[in-house]
């Protein structure tokens, strides 16, 4: 009890402008729709899930991280070919757990965010691979080549990514 | 206190946007059949219910109806087995009535072919009470035209002939009894010799000559010399021939014609005229015509010894269409015989001694 509140003391909330996670989220979405066709490799990259990720550390509060992790993998289904709820059922654990270890530990190193940010990645994957298998009764392949180029691409873009979202914070 | 409380919510939160989410996956997914996922979750879901109600109704009802309502079931078989055996005796009383009805279409057809000859149809009411004699009572009596020496035949062959009259009954001395002879010759050689009883169910012809070639299966006829059976009458066939070497004679053993052990219904001949059909005239057709087909006679079942009193009156059918002819008397199947005198070569009745006294 007194280490949570002595953790709590310690660990700082970051709060946002008014629009920017909602604006944020468009980019990203707009981003993954279109980069793909004028830049191959950018499918390797999850720009919702990166910014899913970076927020969820920074609010540091499960509630908040797992509502953003749904609605912004909800948005991602409808606007892709898969199931409503897919993409959703992702994020929302990968709000919700980054939020969790954001409220204990500190996020705010860059190589912790990358470490993270692979971690993440590949739980991302995990939740649809298994879901596609359950529930869609889908072969998906677990262990690709293409997830773990992506999910190190992806934590060596977050380097660059959220000290450029840092800067929208309120101070 | 603070920080668990909204860890617990932010579980519940957690635990109910994936279950919404997944429920969104179901609705939206379709499996095989091209059925909702879920409409399977929710159908799977109900069904063990519904099985388990009607798993458990189903064993209600079973243990109802196989322990708890079984004495009705005892009622219902002890019932079903009551009419079973009534069905049994009816249907064996029905078995008899027809296999009678086959033995009168016989009597029937022999009496057709044979309309002209007087003959009178009896019933065997009763056999010798003792084994050495072979004889049997019939239903016709001196009442009914019957006379001593009266040949008694079936349309397989030859029976009898009448040992003593009664009123209202008969008695017959059957071919095989030891003091009976019938005049036959053999059907093929045409050689006479008189057959007579052994009390044994098989007869014996003698004094055929063993340059007669005699086969075994060779019909034996009656010859007509003892004057009471017309002329060409099956009496048997012949089962054996066995030389004897102390006789000019062979020793054959004749196999009688008609079913001597089991005689339910006879023919008395009236007459000794020769039947106009003879052998031919006494094989039995399978079934009678409609036309003449006449009901069961309402007789008593003839018992193994005759009993001194009340005889079965006899109702044999006669065709109607065809009365039988008589040279003097009116249209009537009861005519006295011809001849009654007993034959040469049979053992003479009671009677016939006492006239010659």
């Amino acid at each position: 009890m007194e280490v949570r509140l002595a953790s709590e003391q310690h660990i700082e909330v970051h709060k946002f402008h008014a629009g920017v996670v909602t604006v944020s989220v468009l980019l990203a979405l707009m981003f993954e729709a279109f980069l793909p066709v004028h830049l191959p490799w950018a499918e390797l990259v999850d720009l919702p899930l990166l910014v899913t990720i970076y927020f969820a550390l920074s609010r540091r509060n499960p509630s908040a991280g797992l509502m953003l992790g749904m609605i912004i993998g909800v948005a991602q289904d409808s606007l892709s070919h898969t199931p409503i709820g897919l993409y959703g059922i992702c994020k929302t654990i990968v709000g919700f757990t980054a939020s969790s270890i954001g409220a204990r530990l500190d996020v705010e190193h860059p190589i912790a965010r990358c470490f993270l940010t692979f971690v993440f990645f590949q739980l991302h994957n995990a939740v649809f691979v298994f879901i596609s298998r359950l529930l869609l009764a889908r072969p998906e392949p677990y262990l690709q080549t293409r997830v773990v180029v992506g999910s190190i691409v992806s934590a060596m873009l977050s380097i660059a990514l959220f000290p450029l979202l840092d800067r929208l914070r309120k101070s | 206190m603070t920080s668990g409380r909204s860890q617990h919510r932010s579980l519940f939160l957690l635990a109910a946007s994936l279950g919404v989410q997944i429920l969104l996956l179901a609705a939206q997914v379709k499996r095989d059949q091209d059925v909702r996922l879920i409409r399977v979750w929710a159908v799977e879901a109900v069904a063990p219910l519904g099985r388990s109600a009607t798993w458990i109704t189903d064993g209600i009802r079973g243990g109802w109806t196989n322990y708890v309502a079984l004495h009705s079931l005892g009622k219902e078989n002890a019932q079903l087995r009551a009419e079973l055996d009534q069905l049994k005796m009816r249907n064996a009383e029905l078995e008899g009535r027809a296999a009678e009805a086959d033995r009168l279409a016989g009597l029937v057809n022999f009496r057709q072919n044979n309309a002209q000859t007087p003959m009178l149809a009896a019933r065997v009411i009763g056999a010798s009470p003792s084994s050495s004699g072979r004889v049997a009572f019939i239903d016709r009596g001196s009442r009914d035209g019957v006379a001593l020496n009266m040949g008694v035949i079936t349309p397989d062959g030859v029976v009898g002939k009448v040992l003593a009259v009664y009123p209202e009954t008969s008695q017959v001395l059957l071919v095989n009894d030891k003091d009976s002879g019938v005049g036959a010759l053999l059907a093929g050689s045409r050689t006479q010799g008189p057959v007579r009883g052994t009390g044994d169910p098989t007869l014996g012809m003698e004094y055929i000559s063993k340059e007669v070639k005699v086969s075994p299966g060779e019909a034996i006829l009656t010859s007509g010399q003892d004057r009471i059976f017309p002329k060409d009458l099956p009496v048997g066939t012949v089962e054996e021939v066995a030389p004897d070497p102390h006789s000019p004679f062979h020793k054959i053993v004749v196999a009688p014609a008609a079913h001597l052990d089991r005689l339910e219904e006879v023919l008395i001949l009236l007459t000794r005229q020769e039947l106009p059909t003879s052998a031919k005239a006494l094989e039995p057709l399978p079934s009678l015509p409609a036309a003449v087909k006449a009901p069961a006679p309402a007789v008593a079942r003839p018992a193994a010894a005759v009993p001194a009193s009340a005889p079965a009156k006899p109702v044999v059918p006669v065709p109607a269409t065809q009365p039988v002819p008589t040279t003097a008397a009116p249209a009537s199947p009861i005519t006295a015989p011809t001849d009654p005198m007993p034959a040469a070569g049979n053992p003479p009745g009671p009677d016939a001694a006492k006239e010659e006294q």
